[in-house]
């Protein structure tokens, strides 16, 4: 088992301390400095609290009602999307929007407002919560939702845990005709290609999103696999799951991530597909959740950890700007085996400090490698403000101070929901200067 | 379909085996102090698919309920298929080193509740022939150690009870497993700093769990290593163990 509380990236690896809340009578501790937590699956510091204390909701793991006829869920906050889905995949349910893992929590998922491959339909996560239960550290209840308490519900979405306990949610899922997706995977050849392929996948499919080769250059810049894919029809037959489980079950003494095995692996992924388009119809696991195959994956970096990146870059300057992200990346020939570039759609989320708007985003892990790292995100966050785009904080460990109030512009209406008790070491980074 | 009584039933590890038994679609009778954790627990339960859930709240500590707990059990289940025995507590050894009231309200707890809920149990399924008893011991009771020795001795009073019901019930195809768990990760568990390969979290027991009852186990350990980590431990010689710091 690893460390709990400790952040997904494991850098910057934070002293704190860790309890955990077991029931929804539960009251925050009463402490001066506390961050509720969910399964810490967040890559950064949004999840981490230095000196202070987190308070876990993994234990908060209850179903409390579900209605198989109107696909209303209500859950406690820890409970994961895993076992939403175990319960309600039988029933013909699906989330309506789900996160590249199935173990963050739904309060994890509702202060980070998370997004999927379906963003351009269906929104982030935070659009198909109905209303939840915010406890804060005065001991206050509220219920918050479209019409109630409408500032906390607008400022938790997103919220990153500071505005106060998410102590259950209701969510509203999705039906589907079969939880399987009609997969069709499209080898392309560079980064134009992509966005004709986006801008064509738009209305016609469900789920889109690209693989792409980053440490391909020059013509090649941006090529890689695009895949999109629709639910399987409701007569076409059930896929199994996969039996295969991974782990890794030890700290490597050096990431296993490095410049040689990644060139290896991103040149023989790229070619495993001879053909230009491969249809298949893929059980939802490896679709949606393709690393929760390998347990503690994030092993795999070393005792340095990694940081990931994520941002996203409007549309009127997207091409130009990743681009010009890809080829620092490649000139550094630094990266990871998955780089997920995806054009988010215009639908609006309730959340202030939503990350996801019109644009495409890029995301992709670094091992940490000291000052080279954290050179290349400096290079990278100067295209991202050019480019009038934004940093995602749940990826985030170097988001510098006055970037993100230019990302964040509802940052001033977002402080007055913030609770007074709560901070988190992201926190403390991007709104104390010299923290 | 199967009828369970849980006692303890608010214990992570407890909760975790229901969560598996209830997707099967059994009936389980929640046993624990707290109505409102009960309660928490039940409406849970009755979403991941148990036939049906109802609760009881006793401490464990109050042996004059015992009898009447089962019998509610039997009464609202209609019949009973097993029970599993799974509450406890993690007592401050260096107060039940000062204190011997404080060491026997943790036998108490950790022994003798537990015995007595099993010659309850035990007498009734002999009669019908047929039933599971599944209780929670722990590797602690393989070998007292300086650092917890009073919850060593409970558990091993609770594995060495159970050895001999197992022998006593065999004729009558009553199943007894005495389960060994190593470090889990729970609420009880807090107060240790936790992380590192012996560490398992309670799903991973509970799977266990419910596997071992399955298969008619007679004594597992859980996770599986644990088995090795213990038989070393009891074979070494006391006159080198005694000067270890375990």
């Amino acid at each position: 088992m690893t460390k709990p509380y400790v952040s997904w990236g494991r850098y910057p690896y934070k002293e704190q301390r860790g309890m955990d809340l077991q029931w929804r009578t539960d009251v925050l501790p009463q402490e001066p400095n506390v961050l509720p937590q969910g399964n810490a699956r967040s890559y950064g510091d949004s999840c981490m609290n230095q000196g202070g204390l987190v308070a876990s909701t993994r234990f908060l793991r209850r179903f409390m009602q579900f209605d198989p006829a109107t696909g209303l869920l209500q859950c406690e906050s820890g409970v994961q999307l895993a076992d939403i889905i175990n319960l309600v995949e039988p029933q013909g349910w699906f989330l309506a929007a789900t996160p590249g893992t199935k173990f963050a929590t739904v309060g994890g998922c509702i202060a980070n407002d998370v997004h999927g491959k379906n963003h351009h339909l269906e929104g982030t996560f935070g659009r198909h919560v109905t209303r939840f239960e915010l406890v804060r550290t005065d001991g206050t209840r509220m219920i918050c939702s479209p019409t109630e308490n409408t500032g906390y519900f607008n400022a938790t979405i997103g919220g990153l845990g500071l505005t106060g306990l998410i102590v259950w949610a209701e969510l509203q899922l999705k039906r589907v005709p079969n939880s399987a997706i009609n997969l069709e995977t499209i080898k392309y050849k560079d980064l134009a290609t992509f966005f004709e392929l986006s801008a064509e996948s738009e209305h016609t499919h469900e789920y889109t999103a690209a693989w792409i080769d980053c440490l391909a250059s020059q013509e090649k810049l941006g090529r890689g696999h695009f895949l999109r894919g629709n639910h399987a029809k409701v007569t076409q037959p059930r896929v199994a799951a996969g039996k295969l489980k991974l782990s890794m079950p030890i700290d490597p003494p050096l990431s296993l991530v490095n410049s040689l095995s990644l060139r290896a692996f991103n040149t023989l992924y790229y070619n495993r597909q001879m053909q230009e388009r491969s249809y298949a119809t893929v059980h939802y696991d490896p679709f949606f959740y393709p690393l929760d195959f390998v347990q503690d994956w994030n092993r795999m970096y070393g005792p340095k950890g990694f940081l990931q990146y994520q941002c996203v870059v409007p549309n009127e300057t997207s091409y130009d700007a990743t681009r010009e992200m890809l080829q620092r990346i490649a000139a550094a020939n630094s990266g990871s085996f998955l780089v997920v570039l995806k054009v988010f759609g215009d639908v609006p989320s309730p959340g202030l400090l939503s990350f996801p708007r019109p644009g495409a985003t890029l995301a992709l892990d670094f091992p940490y490698q000291g000052n080279k790292t954290l050179h290349l995100f400096d290079q990278l966050d100067d295209v991202v403000v050019q480019a009038g785009g934004a940093i995602y904080p749940a990826k985030d460990a170097h988001m510098k101070a006055d970037h993100f109030k230019l990302f964040y512009p509802n940052l001033e209406t977002f402080t007055q929901y913030k609770d007074p008790g709560i901070s988190s070491s992201f926190w403390r980074r991007v709104m104390e200067a010299n923290a | 379909m199967k009828n369970w009584i849980i006692v303890g039933a608010t214990s992570a590890i407890a909760e975790s085996v229901c969560r598996l038994w209830a997707t099967r679609g059994y009936k389980l009778f929640l046993v624990a102090r707290n109505e409102g954790k009960l309660q928490q627990i039940a409406q849970d339960l009755k979403v991941r698919g148990a036939a049906q859930v109802d609760t009881f709240s006793m401490d464990a500590n109050a042996f004059e309920l015992h009898g009447q707990c089962f019998e509610t059990a039997q009464k609202s289940m209609g019949k009973v298929d097993g029970i599993f025995i799974a509450h406890g507590t993690l007592p401050d050894q260096k107060a039940c080193e000062t204190s011997f009231n404080v060491a026997r309200a943790e036998i108490e707890t950790n022994a003798l509740s537990v015995i007595s809920l099993c010659t309850i149990a035990a007498n009734h399924f002999e009669q019908q022939r047929q039933g599971d008893i599944a209780v929670i011991s722990s590797v602690a009771g393989d070998r007292g150690r300086q650092s917890n020795y009073v919850y060593g001795a409970a558990k091993g009073m609770v594995s060495v009870f159970l050895q001999g019901l197992r022998n006593r019930l065999a004729k009558s195809g009553v199943h007894v497993l005495t389960i060994k768990p190593g470090f889990v990760d729970t609420p009880m568990t807090a107060s240790i700093d936790k992380g590192g390969p012996l560490w398992a979290s309670a799903d991973q027991v509970a799977a266990g769990i419910v596997k071992s009852v399955d298969k008619k186990c007679n004594v597992v350990y859980l996770p599986w290593f644990w088995w090795i980590i213990m038989n070393i431990i009891r074979h070494i010689p006391e006159f080198i163990f005694k000067k270890m710091k375990l």
